[in-house]
């Protein structure tokens, strides 16, 4: 019956979502591409050649990309073993590590970057508990550190590395590595030619996530670093709200946007040389 | 189990444990700061106290702005189902080329930065004479919450057996009927859960609704980040407290529906 119906009106009913988000979303996009790559009507890289010989400019690329990878390293770093944890727990314990990761998840960035404005002070939470195990000798404030903007970016995005890492694991027969062992495989060797290249894709596409958002993060190094330290979000959200400076703004903004793009299609084909089929 | 594995497994537990707590740590001191009598969020607090509530329920500011993202989120959230839901149908039941890279399209908002979105939006809605406030901010949140709702109904309707529709079709009901009896409870939970996650993406939102907002019509981040800068005092924690238990009712309420493991699907 189906085959027998040559205009499907059940596949009509995707045209308003693609018309609306194309005429909302997706033309404001290539008005903001054409508008970088456009000045006074002619097709010009005049701006991007200005933006890429400004030393400065080069200081907010370098600042935002090591902030990112920092951040993605020591998400990688906490959330590696907790996808692993979280695979392998059962009940109240699977149930507490789900909330802790949702639960966040739900509430909005600017309550946990307040939060974090007060757990990294001089006489904040982290400051005390390394005080107390004897790590410092005396209170230091960790609030307009990179230091403690990676800890409060981290902490935001690290469930968006469990996650994806989570739903590759929980997938790997627990036998694969019983039949290595069997084979006489030692515990290294099981782990890093047998479990990792099978929990790889996970691992790709949540360094893809949270890379990507740790660089286009606006509110966090707001609230936790300050205006002296500028990465390519905050400085194209200044240049639009404060320093009415459009041009620079749609540099910053496409850059930020090529970056953030290429992350999630390198990743995307790097998760299926992998042989994943996310 | 050798040693190695052990001591593996150890130290697995101890990151995991740690990780739980590193994630919670700001919700806890928020809710902790919140009931505390200081006013320079002193913690372990010196004494508890309603006082930054009672200051949040004088605050006709606040719960103006409140309002304002309550209805925006609303509105955008049932707009989003609509257009969402309908898309889900569409791409799962027609036959057409390029389906994937219509769901990619559909569902890219969530992962371009939304300070660009918001850029992007602003000078084209600009360019093109939109001047309300409220138009331009609608049309920007659904694009916030269509996303969710593709993501989570398409999913959801991917496990759904189609035939069942021609099955209740067979037995005499007409096919918006069948639709109505068969396919919504199906969807149900789908439906629930990403229109609360929508909601709350929507009521959260900072980066985009930014260009957005003017000194008469803002959202509740927007003026929370505007406290937090110039005057923070605790009841930023009171309203932030009353946020995180809207996390936890929809928490509950997903857990109900779909349980929390389904939820930590991306």
């Amino acid at each position: 019956m189906m085959a027998l119906r040559r205009i499907d009106p059940v596949g009509l009913l995707v045209l308003p979502a693609v018309l609306y988000l194309g005429l909302v979303y997706g033309l404001p996009l290539l008005n903001l591409l054409a508008r970088a790559l456009v000045i006074d009507g002619v097709p010009s890289v005049a701006g991007f050649v200005k933006f890429f010989s400004d030393p400065f400019d080069w200081i907010v690329i370098g600042n935002t990309l090591r902030i990112a990878v920092l951040v993605t390293l020591l998400s990688l770093a906490i959330g590696f073993p907790t996808a692993l944890a979280l695979a392998r727990a059962r009940g109240a314990a699977q149930a507490l590590i789900l909330v802790a990761i949702i639960l966040p998840l739900s509430v909005g960035v600017v309550v946990k970057a307040f939060a974090w404005q007060i757990v990294l002070r001089r006489d904040g939470v982290v400051s005390q508990a390394l005080v107390a195990l004897g790590l410092w000798d005396e209170p230091q404030r960790l609030l307009f550190t990179e230091a403690g903007l990676v800890i409060g970016a981290a902490n935001v995005f690290v469930p968006f590395m469990i996650l994806p890492i989570y739903s590759v694991v929980k997938l790997i027969d627990p036998r694969l590595g019983e039949a290595a062992a069997t084979l006489g495989a030692a515990p290294g060797y099981r782990f890093f030619r047998v479990f990792l290249p099978l929990a790889l894709p996970g691992i790709v596409s949540g360094i893809a996530f949270v890379f990507s958002m740790a660089v286009s993060m606006y509110v966090v190094p707001n609230l936790l670093i300050g205006d002296r330290f500028q990465t390519l979000a905050t400085l194209t959200g200044r240049s639009f709200l404060l320093m009415r400076n459009e041009q620079l703004g749609s540099t910053t903004a496409v850059v930020l946007l090529v970056l953030a793009v290429s992350v999630v299609v390198a990743s995307s084909a790097l998760s299926r040389r992998f042989g994943g089929q996310s | 189990m050798t040693p190695v594995e052990r001591l593996s497994g150890i130290v697995v537990w101890v990151l995991a444990i740690a990780t739980v707590v590193f994630l919670l740590t700001p919700l806890a001191v928020t809710v902790a700061v919140s009931f505390g009598s200081s006013a320079v969020f002193t913690l372990p607090a010196p004494s508890w106290s309603l006082r930054w509530y009672e200051a949040l329920g004088r605050s006709r500011e606040l719960w103006g702005v409140v309002a304002t993202s309550v209805q925006l989120a609303a509105l955008s959230t049932v707009l989003g189902l609509g257009l969402g839901t309908a898309a889900a149908i569409g791409l799962l039941n027609g036959r057409f080329p390029g389906r994937d890279a219509i769901v990619t399209f559909l569902v890219s908002p969530l992962m371009l930065p939304g300070l660009v979105v918001g850029i992007a939006m602003l000078e084209a809605y600009r360019a093109a004479g939109l001047r309300s406030v409220w138009v331009s901010l609608i049309l920007a949140h659904v694009v916030i919450t269509l996303p969710y709702v593709v993501r989570t109904v398409y999913a959801a309707l991917s496990l759904f057996d189609f035939t069942l529709i021609d099955a209740a079709r067979t037995l005499g009901l007409s096919y918006p009927r069948a639709i109505v009896q068969v396919l919504v409870p199906a969807l149900a939970p789908a439906f629930v859960t990403s229109g609360m996650f929508a909601f709350l993406a929507s009521m959260d939102n900072y980066p985009i609704s930014i260009f957005f907002t003017d000194a008469w019509t803002r959202t509740l981040p927007i003026q929370m980040l505007q406290f937090v800068e110039e005057s923070p005092d605790p009841t930023i924690a009171a309203i932030s407290t009353l946020l995180i238990l809207l996390a936890v009712v929809v928490l509950v309420v997903g857990d109900r529906m779909v349980g929390l493991r389904r939820m930590a699907d991306l």
